[in-house]
């Protein structure tokens, strides 16, 4: 079994390709952008970070655009978004003003509001950075072993919502908004936070994601 | 609010080694950086921040090295400072396992850099680092400067005002450390920390002069930072991560526990 990483010249792929080698030292993790190589995989990640105008037209560039719908709609290739890889399953972002996404999932991805207060009236920061306390909305396999409100590390602006309750993971508040941080559908799970940053918690979504069979 | 306060263990490493003694219970080499990593992370630590003070620039492979051989065991944020020039540098790093880069005095000599650093990889990967100095009198109005190498040589440059510039060419965090403070043992500035923390947008570590859990609260609760970093209080094994992180949420600061 092999696990493909979609190299589109976009992220830090070497950290999340080493947190799956960790829980998962039997299977071979492989950074490719090698179209044949990903769709020959039997589980696919796609990453993403910095800004989503870019990640798109990177995804362009390297014709992999194509592939990666195609991916999003076999049902039984198991494939997880993270970071900004999560925003660009949604229809649209209002980044970059205004980026028309791989539209998976009806929904749209907005800035966090930076002059919020919290309750002791200091301001928020955004970037939204640290460890936030994911709240489970539905059940999922990716959740198993892992308790509602466990704490993942989050390092992010722009936030996804799904218009579709169903497509609704998880989520935390943050600065007057709810953001929708785990979005499913099928075989697709995508979060905002960083699994392989997440210590446990996050090696044990890894470790879900990797035996996931939808 | 639900968003911890982040505690972060600093680490100064030499050609690949942790230098200025790490001395906590049961390590048994308190020189290899994968080892200390490692057991920062069992005390919970919410990220690692290595300052990187190796002077010969070939030996600089050794830090990547490192980098790669604690990215493969712990799973946290690694943060890499030290030395760092060129968008080369920063790939290199990254590439390597680190997850930001923490940018000091090239800031300073060539603010372009920050901005094209953070358009090539992501705000969300550049710290700049904010070395200030108190340069006020007694009775003025406080003022503070940004300084470089170690603290010796002043730029002129207003540190909340170079603080505010930093993020406008894209800065997703910032470092601030005291440099009256740095190595006292009598707290965080809180005067420059709340000043520059006010004055930002983004999150801010306060840094420098650390010598209690009480002055890991202050930095928090009247200093207003998001992160408090520390290094001898840890590595000597007066406390553990652990117990500064409760006795941080016994004061009703939100931690991860």
């Amino acid at each position: 079994m092999t696990i493909a990483i979609i190299d589109y010249g976009m992220g830090n792929l070497h950290s999340v390709a080493k947190a799956i080698e960790h829980v998962s030292p039997d299977e071979r993790v492989t950074i490719t952008r090698d179209a044949r190589a990903i769709k020959g995989a039997s589980r696919v990640v796609l990453p993403g970070q910095g800004a989503i105008r870019d990640c798109m037209g990177e995804l362009e560039r390297t014709e992999l655009t194509g592939l990666v719908k195609e991916l999003l709609s076999d049902a039984s290739k198991p494939l997880l978004g993270i970071c900004v890889g999560q925003q660009m399953l949604m229809d649209k972002s209002e980044e970059n003003g205004g980026v028309r996404c791989l539209g998976y999932m009806p929904g749209r991805v907005t800035r966090f509001d930076d002059t919020a207060l919290d309750d002791q009236g200091q301001r928020l920061k955004v970037p939204h950075m640290g460890w936030n306390r994911v709240h489970q909305h539905h059940m999922h396999p990716l959740w198993e072993g892992i308790p509602t409100g466990e704490r993942f590390y989050f390092v992010h602006s722009y936030f996804v919502q799904a218009d579709d309750d169903a497509h609704a993971m998880g989520y935390i508040d943050y600065a007057g908004s709810r953001a929708h941080v785990a979005t499913g559908r099928d075989a697709v799970f995508a979060v905002q936070f960083h699994p392989e940053k997440s210590a446990d918690a996050g090696l044990r979504l890894l470790a879900n994601f990797v035996t996931w069979s939808p | 609010m639900t968003l911890a306060k982040r505690i972060i263990p600093c680490l100064d490493v030499d050609r690949g080694r942790v230098v200025k003694g790490v001395n906590f219970l049961g390590i048994r080499d308190a020189g290899d950086p994968v080892e200390v990593a490692r057991r920062y992370n069992e005390q919970n630590a919410d990220e690692i921040t290595f300052l990187d003070i190796t002077a010969s620039h070939e030996a600089r492979g050794t830090t990547l090295d490192m980098v790669s051989r604690i990215a493969g065991e712990v799973f946290i944020p690694l943060t890499v400072g030290g030395g760092i020039r060129s968008c080369d540098n920063i790939r290199a790093l990254l590439n390597a396992g680190a997850d930001k880069v923490s940018i000091n005095t090239a800031a300073v000599t060539d603010p372009d850099f920050v901005y094209e650093a953070s358009q090539r990889f992501g705000s969300q990967c550049i710290v700049v680092a904010i070395d200030a100095k108190r340069v006020s009198e007694g009775g003025e109005p406080p003022r503070w400067e940004i300084f470089t190498h170690g603290g010796r040589r002043p730029t002129g440059l207003d540190a909340v005002e170079w603080s505010r510039k930093m993020v406008d060419y894209g800065a997703g965090e910032l470092l601030v450390t005291s440099m009256d403070r740095d190595g006292t043992r009598e707290g965080f500035d809180l005067g420059v920390t709340r000043a520059i923390s006010d004055a930002v947008s983004v999150p801010v570590i306060a840094s420098g002069g650390v010598g209690s859990l009480d002055h890991l609260v202050a930095g928090v609760k009247e200093g207003g930072a998001d992160a408090v970093l520390a290094a001898s209080i840890f590595h000597f094994g007066e406390y553990t991560i652990e117990q500064a992180k409760q006795y941080m949420a016994a004061q009703g600061i939100e931690m991860r526990l």
